[in-house]
């Protein structure tokens, strides 16, 4: 094969030999711009047959997938991170850079490229065609966003680009499947290598403008009008009075929505698995294993899953306002008051995350490219109330806390004592973010840039692809770690057996452990069964409710209650805020201090951030306890 | 005219993006930040000779948003002030007539 590099069926040839084989499949790297549609395109060429993960020993993501072509060939799409140039100093660049150029292991050096640009914005993207044409790769120069073009009397001549870059161009929309045909044609074809008619110098980004410019001239590019919308809009959600009061609404909404609209969806979800657990324990007999099958396993997974209406609502909220491009804005409007706190406007989004799920949230800190900002960020961020607190928060407020109105209709006791949490946990946030950004993270002068989009319409597709990818984490926790503890606490509540029985629950194994560690956390006003509830939420925090449901269920003094008289008779007010007070502190969740590794690339910030958080969730419920007797 | 104390100066008055007011617009001198940062402007569009105009910004008038080069960028006020450009007209307008 060495001989054959010139000849253009090679690559459909190399395809033939190795047929139905995933990993002879032509790998063909996607790479444009922040803003230029390129992940779009890829959720287009692919849909559900993508996988993401970390580039090995770095914290940048790797998305891949398999796009199927017309004639049933496979190629295998590598999504690069969105760079303005291939000059390598972010990680980012990095990346991209290694991945074109072959000089990462765990990546295939790309046979081909697609290169996606923002047509309405031509001039500054085409900067990026220049060290890519520079590589000597086949590349397909995609000219993205043809719809906007049109729609704002952009005009441009296809074949003069083709012949000045020396490569094809395809004009497309990936939003509306406009000319995605190309693509197809373009991967299943010779893909000859570009032959551009001039290229120039790569680091002197000055000439590479003045280059870029000129080879727009010559396609006769018109640029179009500036978007009309997007101004017209811009004058609200910007006004200098509108725009804070809009900014407040959505907040608002997106609370309200994961609050309330969520209830009858967790209701349905909840009524399911009862309604299946009780037809397991009429279907099979009475034996350990059912006791297992339905005490441990379809409870304690179902007491997690019913939150999932809840995290997807969430992310939907937070996919539409990232594809409309309305985050942007509001990142704007934050930055002064994150400002305050020694954080940046590009923090406020992960921080909203967070109220769903510090995992996510941590891994959207990669749009701070401040290291110093990125990671007081990913430290705070799991102070925020994320979804995994609100069982645990409702349970609690439920048993000890009466239904009451406060401010007429609007407020109640409980929905108070809730929002009183939050703004607990926000608190939290803010003291520590400063302490940080005043002492080991204190940022040198790196400018805050922040790029607004046009607004468009989020598509269908991009929003379902996420929603799906996100069902997919949180389910896939629920089906093994929730799961695995919750089995592993079956167990040990039902063992030693005595006289081959099964033992009483504070003389089982899980008994013992909770009687041992009682003397540390009774001033905390926590007895045994709370503290094996802290045991195993150290996996999740979720997973407490779970634990609790078991032990409770298996006492005979509690059995017939439900999990919340159970709780009321056996904690004190005192010991009930102090839980409160724990669990808004603590950082009991593995999957956000795995992220948290993985994202700052070691244990040093991680370590730090669990002890940190312990401490002060030990001390804080400690207060608590002692103020409210 | 009040302004005309101004209009003494020659033609080209020097400023940095931190004195224009929505809607005004001016040609980028130089950026004085350090390389890597510099660069990363002129990746954005910032590039000296470009016309740089002043959009909105956040309530305060921090950050602002500048459009240049065909996109909108914001840019805070302690960057703004590093980017030395040429006004086209005098910072102060007069009364419109």
């Amino acid at each position: 094969m060495s001989e054959c590099s010139d000849c253009r069926s090679c690559g459909a040839r190399a395809v033939l030999e190795f047929p139905g084989s995933s990993t002879a499949a032509k790998a063909v790297a996607v790479i444009g711009p922040p803003n230029s549609g390129k992940t779009t395109l890829f959720n287009r060429l692919t849909g559900l047959r993508q996988k993401v993960a970390n580039f090995p020993g770095v914290t940048v993501e790797q998305h891949t997938g398999i796009a199927e072509l017309p004639d049933g060939r496979a190629v295998r799409l590598i999504d690069l991170p969105g760079v303005y140039s291939l000059s390598p100093r972010s990680e980012d660049e990095q990346v991209a850079y290694d991945v074109l150029t072959g000089n990462r292991d765990d990546t295939p050096k790309p046979e081909a490229i697609l290169l996606v640009l923002d047509s309405t914005n031509l001039a500054r993207h085409l900067m990026l065609a220049a060290p890519i044409l520079a590589l000597g790769v086949p590349t397909l120069i995609i000219l993205n966003m043809a719809d906007d073009l049109r729609n704002r009397g952009g005009h441009l001549n296809l074949d003069k680009l083709a012949a000045e870059l020396g490569a094809p161009v395809a004009l497309i929309s990936a939003r509306q499947g406009e000319g995605i045909g190309q693509v197809f044609d373009f991967l299943a074809g010779a893909m000859p290598k570009p032959a551009p008619k001039e290229l120039p110098v790569l680091h002197d980004v000055p000439k590479c403008r003045q280059w870029a410019g000129r080879v727009g001239i010559e396609a006769a590019y018109r640029p179009p009008l500036a978007p009309k919308w997007t101004r017209r809009l811009d004058a609200v959600f910007l006004h200098p009075a509108i725009g804070p009061l809009v900014f407040v609404a959505v907040v608002f909404a997106v609370f309200q929505t994961i609050f309330n609209a969520a209830v009858p969806l967790m209701d349905g979800v909840k009524w399911l698995f009862d309604v299946s657990g009780n037809w397991i324990t009429t279907t099979l007999p009475d034996s350990l294993i059912r006791s297992l099958l339905v005490e441990g396993v379809w409870k304690g997974v179902g007491s997690v899953v019913v939150f999932l209406p809840q995290v997807l609502l969430l992310f939907l909220f937070i996919a539409i306002l990232e594809d409309s491009g309305y985050l942007a804005r509001a990142a704007l409007i934050a930055d002064r008051t994150m400002a305050k706190v020694g954080l940046q406007g590009k923090s406020f989004i992960p921080l909203l995350s967070a109220y769903a799920c510090a995992v996510p949230a941590i891994m959207s800190t990669r749009t701070i490219e401040n290291r110093r900002d990125r990671i007081a960020t990913i430290l705070i961020a799991p102070f925020m109330t994320c979804s995994a607190r609100l069982p645990v928060y409702t349970l609690i407020i439920a048993a000890f806390i009466p239904q009451r109105h406060v401010v007429g209709p609007f407020l109640n006791t409980r929905a108070a004592a809730m929002l009183a949490l939050y703004v607990l946990g926000f608190l939290a946030a803010v003291v520590t973010a400063r302490l940080l950004k005043s002492s080991i993270l204190k940022t040198g002068r790196t400018p805050f840039l922040l790029e607004m989009p046009s607004y468009r319409w989020p598509t269908f597709q991009s929003i379902g692809l996420r929603l799906y990818d996100r069902s997919k984490v949180f389910l896939r926790r629920a089906g093994t770690v929730i799961l695995l503890v919750t089995v592993i606490l079956w167990i040990m509540a039902n063992l030693p057996t005595q006289n081959g029985h099964i033992p009483a629950i504070e003389n089982s194994l899980a008994g013992t452990i909770g009687r041992t560690i009682e003397p540390v956390l009774k001033p905390l006003g926590f007895n045994w069964k709370i503290g094996i509830g802290l045991i195993t939420s150290l996996a999740a925090r979720e997973t407490i409710i779970a634990t609790l449901g078991t032990i409770y269920g298996m006492d005979p003094k509690s059995h017939g209650l439900d999990l919340q008289n159970a709780i009321h008779r056996d904690l004190t007010p005192g010991g009930a805020v102090a839980l409160l007070v724990f669990f808004a502190f603590a950082m009991q969740c593995i999957s956000t201090i795995a992220v948290v590794r993985r994202e700052t690339g070691g244990w040093k910030w991680p370590i730090l951030q669990f002890s940190y958080m312990s401490v002060l969730a030990y001390a804080g419920a400690f207060v608590a306890a002692h103020l409210i007797r | 005219m009040q302004l005309s104390g101004n209009c003494d100066q020659p033609e080209v008055f020097s400023a940095t993006l931190v004195d224009l007011v929505r809607g005004d617009a001016a040609i980028l001198d130089r950026i004085d930040l350090p390389g890597d940062d510099a660069r990363r402007l002129m990746e954005l569009g910032f590039l000296p000779g470009t016309r740089v105009t002043a959009g909105l910004s956040a309530p305060g008038g921090d950050p602002r948003v500048f459009q240049v080069d065909g996109s909108e960028i914001a840019l805070r006020r302690e960057t703004a002030r590093r980017l030395k450009v040429r006004l086209e007209k005098a910072p102060r307008r007069g009364p419109r007539v």
